[in-house]
């Protein structure tokens, strides 16, 4: 138990802090996943194919690749590729990017595949008369949206978002790999400066569990909130 | 576009795929077993029982398979007495750790997923079953297990899908499968859009294949309810 002690004795405060970057990649991914989702699903449901197709190789794309592979291909590729943007506008020296944004950026753009196909579900499973009938009343594009089509489709969306959350939530894992200090890389340093990996990585399972547990509850909430009146 | 890079990396990355390969048959197969056997405690009616199983699958299913494969490789090198017994044997290879993790992962989505189909099949087929005589042990064998299987071959592809995915994480205890060299070779050449295309594509093509097989033994066994 000394080692989970605040301060310089222990590995409490370390954890904690890990936990919040843990908690701060995750939102960040999946709001940055929402911006992909937001693109993509019009384009998913588009009748143009060639728009079409862009967003059916989107999501299988990144959903049948490893995230692993994601990851490192925005790590190792990430600064070369604003390096030679950079070069165009006559910036030669050498950028690094962020490891929070790029963790954040990749993890995000899985997690927004997940999310357009969450979208694109339910905005298919609304029904159809709902769109007409708001159509023939003449409602203005802004109540048309926020009003008659987004309450219905957070209905039908929000039980699979909170399975996206949950899948973002244990992704942001892997961008350890990057050496961003979340539960899993400060996990690893801690193990090593004590050489007791098995009770820092059972404490960084325990910590996911917490994060997990909390975060369903959460979204439990959430769903009776949107699915009164059914 | 290094074309040449992509060409010579070709034959490097298809031979880790073997490697791939290998964990993901193998984990699936125990993970079948293991699955198989938490659904039928978590259809148990003792409450001990059924919630040790419940606690197994939620416990491996909220938490990051990274933390289960480091647990496994890392930790449980350092209880002494387990260094003294024959399991230390099997826990020394990293090879046999990912696989061990990778099995429990997928034994606790695919005990879920037969969990669920188990419990939704209609209660008419096994009356049917009970009416004719047919003792409780071949109702259970013969009727609910396979109806069971074939109910669950749709949600059992994603989870085929997503041991694939999850087999790269095997590269992180040192393992060379396809995402292993894939990172060797793009931190040698500087070159990760070409080497994520190849090998991107080698998983690409994988996925594809599961796919098609699980839409086809759909169609075969699958039937309307």
């Amino acid at each position: 138990m000394e080692l989970l002690y605040f301060g310089d004795k222990g590995w409490g405060d370390e954890l904690f802090f890990a936990t919040l970057m843990t908690i701060a990649v995750s939102i960040t991914a999946m709001i940055i996943g929402f911006i992909f989702a937001t693109l993509f699903t019009p384009l998913k449901l588009s009748h143009n194919k060639i728009l079409n197709s862009i967003g059916n190789a989107y999501t299988t794309v990144i959903r049948g690749v490893p995230e692993l592979l994601v990851i490192y291909l925005f790590f190792f590729g990430g600064s070369g590729a604003i390096m030679f943007v950079a070069s165009i506008f006559g910036y030669n020296d050498y950028i690094e990017i962020n490891a929070f944004l790029t963790g954040s950026f990749s993890i995000g753009i899985i997690s927004g595949a997940y999310s357009t196909e969450v979208f694109r579900g339910a905005l298919q499973s609304i029904d159809k008369g709902q769109f007409e009938a708001a159509k023939v009343l003449g409602f203005n594009k802004y109540i048309y949206f926020f009003k008659i089509i987004l309450p219905q489709m957070l209905r039908l969306a929000i039980p699979n978002l909170s399975n996206v959350w949950q899948i973002t939530l244990k992704d942001t894992s892997l961008i350890s790999v990057t050496g961003l200090v979340e539960i899993m890389r400060q996990s690893y340093i801690a193990a090593g400066s004590t050489r007791d990996p098995l009770f820092f990585y059972s404490f960084a399972a325990v910590l996911y569990l917490m994060l997990t547990f909390l975060s369903m509850q959460l979204l439990n909430k959430l769903e009776t909130k949107y699915s009164k009146g059914y | 576009m290094d074309i040449e890079l992509m060409i010579n990396s070709f034959p490097k990355l298809l031979n880790a795929t073997l490697i791939t390969l290998k964990l993901l048959s193998v984990s699936l197969i125990l993970g079948i077993f293991i699955g198989l056997g938490f659904a039928i405690l978590r259809i148990n009616n003792n409450k001990l029982i059924n919630k040790f199983a419940y606690g197994y699958s939620y416990i491996f299913r909220g938490t990051p398979l990274l933390v289960q494969i480091f647990i496994i490789y890392f930790g449980l090198g350092q209880i002494e007495y387990l260094r003294t017994t024959f399991l230390w044997i099997v826990l020394k290879e990293p090879y046999w750790c990912a696989i061990i993790a990778f099995s429990l992962n997928t034994g606790a989505y695919t005990s879920e997923i037969l969990r669920s189909a188990l419990q939704t099949i209609k209660p008419g087929y096994l009356e049917a079953g009970r009416s004719l005589g047919i003792p409780s042990k071949i109702i259970f064998t013969k009727i609910q297990i396979p109806i069971a299987i074939k109910q669950s071959l749709p949600a059992y592809g994603n989870e085929i899908i997503l041991m694939l995915k999850g087999t790269s994480l095997a590269s992180t205890v040192t393992l060379m499968d396809l995402t292993g060299v894939a990172k060797y070779i793009i931190s040698t050449t500087f070159k990760p859009v070409e080497v994520f295309i190849v090998a991107g594509g080698i998983y690409l093509f994988m996925t594809f294949i599961i796919h098609n097989v699980i839409k086809y033994l759909e169609k075969k066994y699958g039937f309307q309810t």
